[in-house]
């Protein structure tokens, strides 16, 4: 039976290149079935006064593991977490480890020792069990289904069965509303798109929030910079969210190594740039600043910007500029932003415009 | 003690208290001597400040000038030096980074090639040309300051080009920030101050004095205390580690596979 249908699928794989789902393709030059490689004799076949040997081997196997567990034990005790010292943390969890995996690995490679070198050692076939059921199950099985039908009468009661159906439809809609519920209120985008940054917002200090005179920025300097008054939010209230999208790099350039578009003109202030920090491509904060070459370097996937050049990207994935942030002194010297962001910084979202 | 012998003379001459006054009197006359001799010795210092620059100049001319100029005006293979200040020149020379063994894409550090002397002379000299960093106090030197804070300026102004363990790092186009580990107070002090090669400066108004002693004790701190996670392959993150683990994790999973399949002998 098994022979007719599989030179059928040949034939059919050959006319029509039809597949058919657990049909095997019969190829007629098919390597012939070669059987059992020749007996292989083990040492324990050959000699069985080696077997002690080998025995001895396995029984040290699970000592081992023994000695392992045990030491595992005393290692806990004699190397003791105190706490406020990181290196006895490691001591602690080097010595567990070792003796928890002497104890397991002593278990493990022994009992593939046994098996391999002691036990019954020839090769046999153990045929799969036919997957098809018998005819008369599959019969009965049918006549369970029938035999259920009549009593309930699934079939026949049409009100029965539709309402139920309609029940079984309806009832998941709950859920559905329900989880729709955990999805943003507001479109998440727009958050997005602002950032801390407002008109007259001073730049400040990292962490410190000290605010930043322009005469404090040197040439080649670097300024880790956050708005003012970030570090008043509170932990839990959205101080990490803030940080993440106002980080901010300030740097001094002398003027004329500038190059700024016509409508940038005044968004520098004396050579000072500020670019956002969080790197267009995936969002790491970019700020490997080489002073010499004017140019930061993604850290992450080597994206990199001319700060010169208005951040444009010089090599690497990131896609975008770093945004600007336009700068200004106020009537005290300190630097301050002539407005938010005029575009959403870090990498790019569906809603995006370009 | 002068006024005890004195009367121990009149009492007799030959008392052993004598010997004692004697002793008092020699030591008070060589010790008096050697104070006269070092302040008139640190007086001759600040006198011969005008022949330290000349000495400088001398040096400079030898060794630096035919890269930053005569003049220090630089030119097209290093960059005018005037009103660097005296910290440059201690950090660039002292570490051996200049002079240069040849043009590359950052200088190296190597062993120094000139004495202390011979480095303040130059920085002297680079000095009188113009105002500039000169070498800190000895108090933001010391690591006594408070390491977490350190740390976390560190891990804001430092650690994208250092490492967060001080291990170092990639730059662009063959330069890199090197490692911080084993680096003296001075050079770490004077390298943030002056901003070597590519790296920013970082003026005291950006990081103050202390928090500056600050990193250098966090530095300082991690020299002390091995990675406590054991083989610290680094501290270079998922490069190596992933290596590691590639290498020897799958090899050693490979080895047992091996084995467990393998017929025994």
């Amino acid at each position: 039976m098994a022979e007719q249908h599989g030179s059928a699928a040949n034939e059919m794989a050959v006319d029509k290149h039809e597949d058919h789902p657990g049909t095997a393709v019969v190829v007629a030059d098919a390597i012939e079935n070669p059987g059992f490689p020749p007996p292989h004799q083990r040492v324990a076949d050959l000699d069985p006064s080696r077997e002690v040997t080998i025995e001895r081997g396995i029984s040290a196997l699970f000592w081992l593991s023994i000695i392992g567990s045990v030491f595992a034990i005393a290692a806990y005790f004699i190397w003791p977490i105190e706490p406020g010292d990181m290196t006895s943390v490691r001591m602690n969890n080097m010595m567990l480890g070792v003796g928890i995996t002497l104890g397991l690995l002593g278990i493990g490679f022994g009992a593939v020792h046994w098996a391999k070198a002691l036990m019954h050692g020839h090769d046999l076939v153990e045929a799969r069990h036919q997957t098809r059921g018998k005819e008369t199950t599959r019969a009965r099985a049918v006549e369970i289904f029938q035999e259920a039908n009549e009593e309930s009468g699934f079939g026949r009661r049409a009100l029965l069965r539709n309402s139920l159906i309609g029940a079984l439809v309806v009832s998941p809609l709950a859920g559905i509303v329900v989880f729709r519920d955990l999805a943003p209120a507001a479109e998440p985008h727009d958050l997005l798109r602002h950032t801390l940054w407002a008109k007259d917002t001073r730049l400040a200090l990292d962490p410190t929030g000290t605010p930043i005179k322009a005469s404090d920025v040197t040439l080649g300097s670097v300024f880790h910079v956050i708005p003012d008054g970030l570090m008043d939010l509170p932990h839990d209230g959205g101080l990490l969210e803030e940080k993440a999208k106002a980080a901010v790099l300030l740097m001094r350039l002398k003027p004329e190594d500038l190059t700024e578009a016509p409508a940038r003109k005044d968004w520098s202030y004396d050579g000072i740039v500020a670019y956002s920090k969080i790197c267009t491509h995936v969002g790491c904060p970019v700020a490997l600043y080489e002073q010499q070459t004017h140019h930061l370097l993604c850290p992450c996937h080597q994206s990199e910007f001319d700060v010169a050049d208005g951040a444009k990207v010089i090599f690497g994935p990131a896609a975008r500029p770093l945004p600007q942030l336009p700068i200004t002194v106020d009537s005290e010297g300190y630097l301050v932003a002539r407005s938010d962001f005029t575009e959403p910084v870090g990498p790019s979202f569906w809603e995006r415009e370009r | 003690m002068a006024k005890k012998s004195h009367k121990q003379r009149t009492a007799g001459r030959r008392s052993p208290l004598a010997t004692v006054a004697l002793l008092a009197v020699g030591l008070l006359t060589t010790g008096g001597a050697y104070a006269l001799f070092t302040t008139s010795a640190t007086a001759e210092t600040t006198a011969a400040s005008q022949q330290q620059i000349d000495e400088g100049e001398k040096l400079f001319a030898a060794n630096c000038a035919t890269c930053h100029g005569m003049n220090l005006e630089g030119s097209d293979e290093g960059p005018s030096l005037v009103g660097v200040g005296a910290l440059a020149v201690d950090f660039q020379v002292g570490t051996g980074r200049m002079p240069m063994a040849m043009q590359g894409p950052q200088a190296q550090v190597k062993p120094g090639q000139f004495t202390q002397e011979q480095i303040d002379a130059m920085a002297a000299y680079v000095a009188a040309s113009g105002p500039g960093p000169v070498v800190p106090d000895e108090r933001y030197l010391t690591p006594d300051g408070d390491a977490s804070n350190g740390a976390e300026l560190f891990r804001i102004n430092c650690a994208m080009c250092h490492n967060v363990a001080g291990a170092g790092g990639a730059l662009t186009e063959g330069k890199y920030a090197p490692a911080l580990g084993g680096v003296e107070p001075r050079y770490i002090y004077a390298a943030m101050v002056t901003g070597p090669q590519n790296m920013p400066v970082f003026n005291d108004l950006n990081i103050s004095p202390e928090e500056k002693q600050d990193i250098i004790t966090y530095l300082a701190y991690l020299d002390e205390n091995p990675s406590v996670g054991g083989f610290d392959l680094g501290n270079l993150g998922p490069v190596s580690e992933g290596l590691f683990i590639w290498i020897f994790g799958l090899g050693g999973i490979v080895g047992i596979t091996v084995w467990l399949a393998a017929r025994s002998n």
